[in-house]
């Protein structure tokens, strides 16, 4: 078997990916396959995203009824007053403090502490949750309301359709993010990668390393949010 | 030629990561069913293309008897017909084409050629296959609906889609949409595969320089679907959710047999621009691997190092960037604004160029080459004789004035048939005659093979050639028939029939192929390691059919590029990638390069 050995040294900056590319075994160096492969899946990810969202800019620019205005449809009433977008703004916080918690996560991860890391995994995975357990209430205030997919009383039926389609795309993606948050803090406190237990279908070595890679995902959930918050609530 | 970019022979970084650990199958169902190879894998997903490339094949068969013979099959009625072009188009393209060259070559011939011992991925990687054959069963199960499959053509454009004048709007539009999500989610499993394998597991020497056009091909294919079809999933999503939620995102306010319907607001053009922002790079997703593969049929069974390997390479780099920013050509006539279609126009032909290099540098390799006309070969050269037959016709319809008065006449059928329909499928079966004896240990049979070639190609082109004709006088595509128009001349009825019955005849060659590949697999000549004394990895492999983890207990180490043939003074006349020294005729052993 092939003994693994430090690469030599390598120059920096441009010249240095010029180097790695044009070097044999490794395209980026230092970045596992399974980072590789998150990275590039997430470029996949965005592309579907970004032509959801460019096309719900589209019907929004082509339906001839006027759109239902979002500060009004996203009110909620507290007490007397009317919050506009008062719900989409704690839905916000709690996803932006969930990429905190994560962050933490990966990186007590790296120094192998066990319980921190699944403790943080496990608030990450309960924020997550709250966060779409408060866009089902949101759906549901909503659906009470009339909003329908094709259509609904105020305006564009193009409104709810996008509405149900991207939201219910985005929360799709944090709830598989929570069940993963789920599965690998467990793994991480039983010690699966303490003691390089294999995988039972891969056989592969566990590895803290799926901590991080978890992270990316899930950081890239919240950043998507933060454009469907943008494009969609704030237009 | 041993290049520079890793110094002088023999010099050759150390093993950067840990040897791959790979899944050891413990029964007969995990060695051959939920197989974690990728070898496995690719048969598998080779013999799934195939099969229900078949009933395309037959469905063609269905379309050209009406068409030649219209109104004496009367099963074939309007509605039956546009079930076939579309059902046909769709497996063509998808179901057959993607398949076969991204999970089936893709599968069997990167991690041999890169020298990995499998897929980074293996257990995504069977997945990948199995998520396929989903889509596969779902998109049979049309068929057999109440309504039957769609009949929307393969473009599948609303609002006639999804209205109730399109046979299948019930349930076969329906499981055609789920059936591309499946696909399309299958597909994503298996690309991530492929383009982190390349990237990221080559063995020690094999730089991106040194990789085999083939691999290139593939690799680049692969990325553009990873980009490219996140447009059709969009597209599908939002248009299951037209047809079974009633929203409007594709659908404009309508009036049906007197009824306003419920649809209103919707964008009918957007669907158009997700489609063919997916379907542009399609083709090259299809073409890609084909230039690879062909590239590398050429140089081996022509004894000569590829014309301009680094051009080659920058080629298709540069024709899979610039097939992002052409799609808009397939919409001249639906009523864009006309300075699109100067826009679109021109990037069109701007990929004229890198792929007018592609063609030259084939023809230059073969120039003084020691020509085999081995199948392979035949196929080879069969293939870049269509493929500027198809693309020459291209340069027509990409401009938008000349497409106008083109668009929708069966000159577009023969164009794109000779261009992504025939030309690849030239290369597929090149290829499969090419790599057979490396996936079994035995040849392909030489005679029949050369049957089967002179019947497809010159058939192809007794089929699709009078089409060009057709379009020209008028006769358009997706007629059921054509009843007693202008352009329907007697001329135009004789030859439908002809291309029919050539179309039966070509057809019926396809099962001469079949036969061979199941003959050859138990009567087929011992073909040995390499029997086409070919340089790249996977004709090196320790074992033929290769082992499980595809080298023995050393992986292959790359000291040189995968085009070293006819090398003057060396004793053989190719190198293999892996051989650090060229021998020198009657020189001593192991003198120096
Ligand atoms: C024996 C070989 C083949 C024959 C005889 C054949 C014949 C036909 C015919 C008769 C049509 C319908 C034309 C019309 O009425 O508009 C058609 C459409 C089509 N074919 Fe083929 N074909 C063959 C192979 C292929 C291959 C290999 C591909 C792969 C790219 C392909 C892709 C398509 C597509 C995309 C359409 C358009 C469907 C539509 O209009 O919706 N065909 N073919
Ligand atoms: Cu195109």
């Amino acid at each position: 078997m092939n003994k693994v050995q430090e690469a030599i040294v390598r120059p920096s900056g441009w010249r240095g990916i010029v180097a790695d590319w044009s070097g044999d075994q490794r395209a980026f160096k230092n970045v596992s396959w399974g980072k590789a492969m998150m990275w590039i899946f997430l470029l996949s990810d965005t592309f579907i995203f970004g032509l959801f969202l460019l096309s719900y800019m589209t019907v929004r620019m082509s339906t001839i009824v006027p759109w239902p205005n979002p500060s009004e449809v996203f009110a909620l009433t507290i007490g007397d007053r009317k919050m506009p977008l008062i719900l989409i703004a704690i839905m916000t916080f709690i996803l932006i403090s969930s990429s905190g918690t994560m962050a933490m996560a990966v990186n007590f991860g790296y120094r192998r502490d066990r319980v921190k890391t699944a403790v943080l995994m496990l608030l990450t995975a309960a924020l997550g949750a709250t966060f779409v357990g408060m866009q089902a209430f949101e759906w549901t205030k909503l659906i009470v309301e009339g909003v329908r997919p094709w259509g609904n009383p105020w305006g564009a039926p193009q409104f709810g359709s996008s509405f149900f389609l991207i939201t219910g795309f985005h929360g799709t993606h944090v709830s598989i993010g929570v069940i993963f948050l789920a599965i690998i803090a467990r793994k991480v406190l039983r010690g699966d990668f303490d003691r390089e237990r294999r995988g039972f279908f891969t056989s592969r070595k566990g590895n803290y390393e799926i901590v991080e890679i978890m992270g990316l995902y899930w950081h890239f959930v919240d950043l998507v949010w933060v454009f469907i918050f943008a494009l969609f609530y704030l237009w | 030629m041993v290049d520079g970019t890793l110094g002088a022979v023999g010099a050759v970084p150390p093993a950067e990561v840990e040897d791959m650990e790979l899944y050891h199958p413990k029964s007969w169902v995990t060695r051959y069913v939920f197989c974690q190879d990728a070898k496995v894998i690719s048969i598998q997903y080779s013999l799934t293309a195939l099969s229900i490339g078949l009933v395309a094949l037959v469905l063609s068969w269905l379309m050209r008897l009406q068409l030649g013979f219209p109104s004496v099959f009367s099963f074939i009625d309007a509605n039956a017909y546009y079930q076939f072009i579309t059902m046909h188009g769709m497996i063509m393209v998808i179901y057959l084409l993607t398949a076969i060259l991204l999970g089936g070559f893709g599968n069997y011939l990167i991690p041999l050629m890169v020298g990995a011992r499998d897929m980074v991925f293996p257990y995504v990687n069977m997945l990948s296959y199995w998520v396929y054959l989903l889509a596969v069963l779902v998109l049979v199960a049309s068929f057999f609906v109440p309504g039957g499959a769609t009949g929307a053509g393969w473009t599948l454009y609303p609002p006639q889609a999804i209205l109730s004048g399109t046979p299948g709007r019930d349930w076969g539009i329906i499981l055609m949409l789920a059936s591309l999500i499946i696909f399309i989610v299958g597909f994503t499993m298996g690309g991530l595969n492929y383009v982190v394998t390349v990237l990221q597991a080559r063995t020690r020497g094999m730089t991106l320089m040194r990789m085999p056009l083939t691999v290139w091909g593939i690799f680049t294919a692969s990325v553009m679907a990873l980009l490219a079809f996140p447009a059709l999933f969009v597209g599908a999503v939002m248009m299951l959710f037209d047809r079974v939620l009633g929203t409007s995102f594709f659908m404009p306010a309508l009036v049906e047999m007197g009824q306003q319907l419920q649809y209103g607001g919707g964008s009918p053009i957007l669907f158009q621009h997700l489609f063919w922002f997916f379907g542009h790079p399609e083709v090259y997703i299809v073409a890609l691997p084909a230039f690879g593969i062909v590239s590398d049929l050429i140089s081996t069974h022509a004894r000569r190092n590829i014309f301009g390997y680094r051009m080659m390479v920058w080629a298709i780099v540069a024709i899979g960037a610039l097939s992002f920013v052409v799609w808009a050509h397939h919409m001249y006539v639906s009523g864009m604004n006309p300075y699109f279609g100067f826009f679109f126009a021109t990037t069109t032909l701007i990929i004229a160029i890198p792929t007018a290099i592609k063609v030259y540098n084939w023809v230059l390799t073969l120039w003084l080459g020691d020509i085999h006309l081995t199948v392979p070969m035949l196929f080879a050269l069969g293939f870049i004789v269509t493929f500027i037959s198809g693309g020459l016709t291209g340069l027509f319809l990409g401009n938008a004035v000349v497409d106008v008065p083109l668009s929708d006449t069966m000159f577009v059928v023969a164009h794109f048939h000779m261009v992504m329909g025939v030309a690849p499928i030239l290369v597929i079966f090149g290829a499969i005659y090419h790599w057979y004896p490396k996936v079994t240990g035995r040849m392909l049979n030489e005679a029949l093979g050369q049957l089967h070639f002179w019947i497809t190609f010159l058939g192809a082109y007794a089929i699709f050639f009078p089409m060009h004709y057709l379009g020209l006088v008028g006769v358009p595509r997706r007629y059921h028939e054509l009843g007693e128009a202008a352009f329907n001349t007697p001329s135009v009825g004789t030859l439908n029939a002809f291309i029919t019955i050539v179309a039966l005849i070509v057809g019926a060659a396809q099962l001469v192929f079949l036969f061979n590949l199941a003959w050859s697999l138990v009567r087929g000549k011992e073909a040995g390691g390499n029997p086409w004394k070919a340089t790249t990895l996977e004709w090196q492999t320790p074992e033929t059919p290769p082992a499980h983890g595809n080298w023995g207990k050393e992986l292959p180490v790359v000291y040189r590029w995968a085009y070293d043939y006819s090398v003057p003074g060396a004793e053989e006349d190719f190198v293999p990638q892996n051989q650090p020294v060229v021998a020198r005729a009657g020189a001593r052993e192991g003198a120096p390069a």
